[in-house]
């Protein structure tokens, strides 16, 4: 079970300012999908490996070569602020936080 | 009836090699087409028609100086609107992408452009590729072209509804959990979802990134094993791509079915929640196989039923993770806010729509302190379980059949309050992603109502090869995907 007080802590995890109204839009819906999740419980999986790819591919590499991209001033132009070759954000902390 | 209408690949190459028409042409009655139909079909977000047209004089200037061209040179084909294509919109069907504009391509894209493919335009799709009726896009609805009320589903509604159309000749869309075959088969056509990393992902916006795959809608199993070849291959840019050689698939593609071919038919997708009518056609489709010389058996897979709940936790878990990179820094529209986390926190409070948050949420909850083990780490479990009844089914059989969905296409609006109801929908097809593994669904029939039903082909891991085998006989030995929406 997840009450209101989780939903407003997973919101915020996930940086999702969410209104009351969605906050009890989403502790019923996310009951009854985590609820729906629970039959997984009737599976033994006690010595059973995880499944982390479909297809395993590990340790895959490739020279560490430095490629200058060629669109670099579209691709800082895509920024919603952007400044040179910097992006532009609020203020981190402020100023009066103690 | 318009020329462009029930056109298949090779038939469009040969009135471009005879002469007999140019590919600007070709294009332009396409974008005709696209202009008549769109006010009711909406299946495209963006049409790029002057890039279209160019691409076609490209080809042209090509014919006309008696230089050979390829197989794809000058057909009109659609892109799923959440891969990159570089000075072209991408919004993935979000509001936080509104004003995208990819400053590269995806690797599928480049591959269809060194074609000479005629890209017609972005197509649309549930938001980020989450959902099962195109109806998460928060930009339009896009109809199901047999029944304009119904859903053309999803999440590539769009691509499937526009080569039912025939508003393209071949599509690309994305499959995480069925979103390539469920929409095949509310919209009656061909759709492939290959083995896991046989299709570079590199420039696909990512969703789940264990599980997303790219492939073709087609309106016949040739045109849809000539796409599969033009796409696939391995690319470095893609680390869980496959170093394999990429044969011809049309070289599979043969009159008779090969003699001692055994199809296994999943037991557990027979059940409870199959619509009767489906299960007729469904049944027939087999029968049929078993008359072409099919060896037919029973074949149980007894961990299928697990694949939706074990998915719903995988899935939304990555897509969380994925999600993340929406952070009004870098691309994508921004709120404005006195500090930093005020401007996450509101910028995807306004982008992100219903589904998309939900999805987080479950995501964020399944992946926190504590959880991790209950619900990714047992979903992940439970996945290897699924992949072991996969395995065991190949030892006995070539090939495994389903029906795609339980039901037909359902109605606009239908399952938007339910998720779950929603996720169901899925079932037959989760379980091929969650194992990696090829599945195609083909037109089958009908309902009552006229509404298409789609039958799915299950290969082992790159068995591709048997998939198009078996369902260009079927479609040989059929008459369904001669059928077009009446439009």
């Amino acid at each position: 079970m997840i009450d209101r007080e989780q939903v407003r802590k997973v919101a915020h995890l996930a940086r999702l300012d969410i209104t009351a109204e969605e906050e009890e839009q989403f502790t019923t819906q996310l009951n009854s999908i985590l609820d729906y999740f629970e039959q997984l419980s009737e599976l033994d999986t006690d010595n059973v490996q995880p499944t982390t790819r479909a297809i395993e591919t590990s340790n895959i590499t490739r020279p560490d070569r430095l490629e200058p991209f060629p669109n670099k001033k579209d691709l800082i132009q895509s920024a919603p602020e952007p400044d040179g070759e910097y992006f532009r954000v609020p203020k981190i902390m402020a100023s009066d936080e103690s | 009836m318009s020329s462009v209408k029930s056109q298949t690949i090779k038939g469009l190459h040969q009135q471009l090699v005879s002469k007999k028409r140019s590919a600007v042409e070709i294009t332009q009655e396409t974008l005709e087409r696209i202009t008549t139909l769109e006010p009711k079909v909406k299946a495209f977000l963006t049409v790029t028609a002057e890039n279209a047209l160019a691409k076609a004089q490209q080809v042209d200037q090509k014919i006309a100086a008696g230089e050979e061209i390829g197989i794809l040179e000058g057909i009109p084909i659609g892109i799923k609107d959440n891969m990159c294509t570089q000075g072209i919109k991408t919004t993935c069907g979000s509001q936080i992408l509104a004003n995208f504009v990819p400053p590269y391509e995806s690797t599928v894209t480049q591959k269809l452009q060194a074609a000479g493919a005629v890209a017609v335009g972005k197509t649309n799709l549930d938001e980020f590729a989450m959902g099962s009726s195109t109806e998460n896009s928060s930009y339009q609805l896009t109809a199901n072209p047999w029944e304009l009320t119904r859903v053309p589903g999803g999440s590539s509604g769009g691509s499937a509804a526009a080569v039912a159309a025939s508003e393209c000749v071949v599509s690309l869309g994305s499959d995480t959990g069925g979103s390539i075959r469920q929409p095949a088969s509310f919209c009656g056509v061909v759709g492939l979802k290959p083995t896991y990393g046989l299709v570079s992902r590199f420039g696909l916006v990512a969703f789940a990134s264990s599980l997303d795959q790219i492939g073709p809608f087609a309106r016949n199993v040739e045109d849809a094993a000539i796409f599969l070849s033009a796409i696939a291959g391995y690319d470095e840019r893609d680390s869980t791509s496959l170093k394999v050689e990429i044969p011809d698939y049309t070289q599979y593609l043969q009159p008779e079915l090969k003699k001692g071919l055994k199809v296994g038919v999943i037991k557990e997708t027979f059940g409870d929640g199959l619509d009767s009518v489906v299960a007729e056609r469904v049944q027939s489709a087999i029968a049929k196989l078993e008359e072409l010389g099919a060896e037919v058996k029973e074949i149980s897979c007894p961990r299928f039923r697990y694949g939706v709940p074990a998915y719903y936790i995988i899935a939304p878990s990555e897509a969380s993770a994925n999600l993340a990179r929406y952070d009004a820094v870098k691309y994508g529209i921004r709120e404005d806010a006195e500090n930093l986390v005020e401007m996450y926190t509101k910028t995807r409070a306004t982008g992100f729509g219903d589904e998309v948050k939900r999805r987080i949420m479950i995501g964020t909850y399944t992946l926190s302190a504590g959880y991790y083990d209950a619900y990714y780490l047992k979903a992940q479990k439970v996945r290897t379980l699924i992949k072991q009844d996969f395995e065991q089914a190949f030892a006995d059989v070539d090939v495994l059949v389903s029906p795609t969905c339980p039901s037909t296409a359902f109605k606009a609006g239908e399952k938007t309050d339910d998720p779950l109801a929603m996720y169901i929908s899925d079932l037959m097809t989760i379980p091929v992603n969650l194992a990696g593994l090829p599945g195609m669904s083909i037109p089958c029939g009908f309902d009552e109502a006229g509404l298409p039903i789609g039958l799915q082909l299950i290969g082992n891991v790159l068995r591709e090869d048997i998939l198009f085998h078996v369902a260009h006989a079927y479609e040989q030995a059929t008459e369904w995907h001669k059928q077009s929406p009446s439009l």
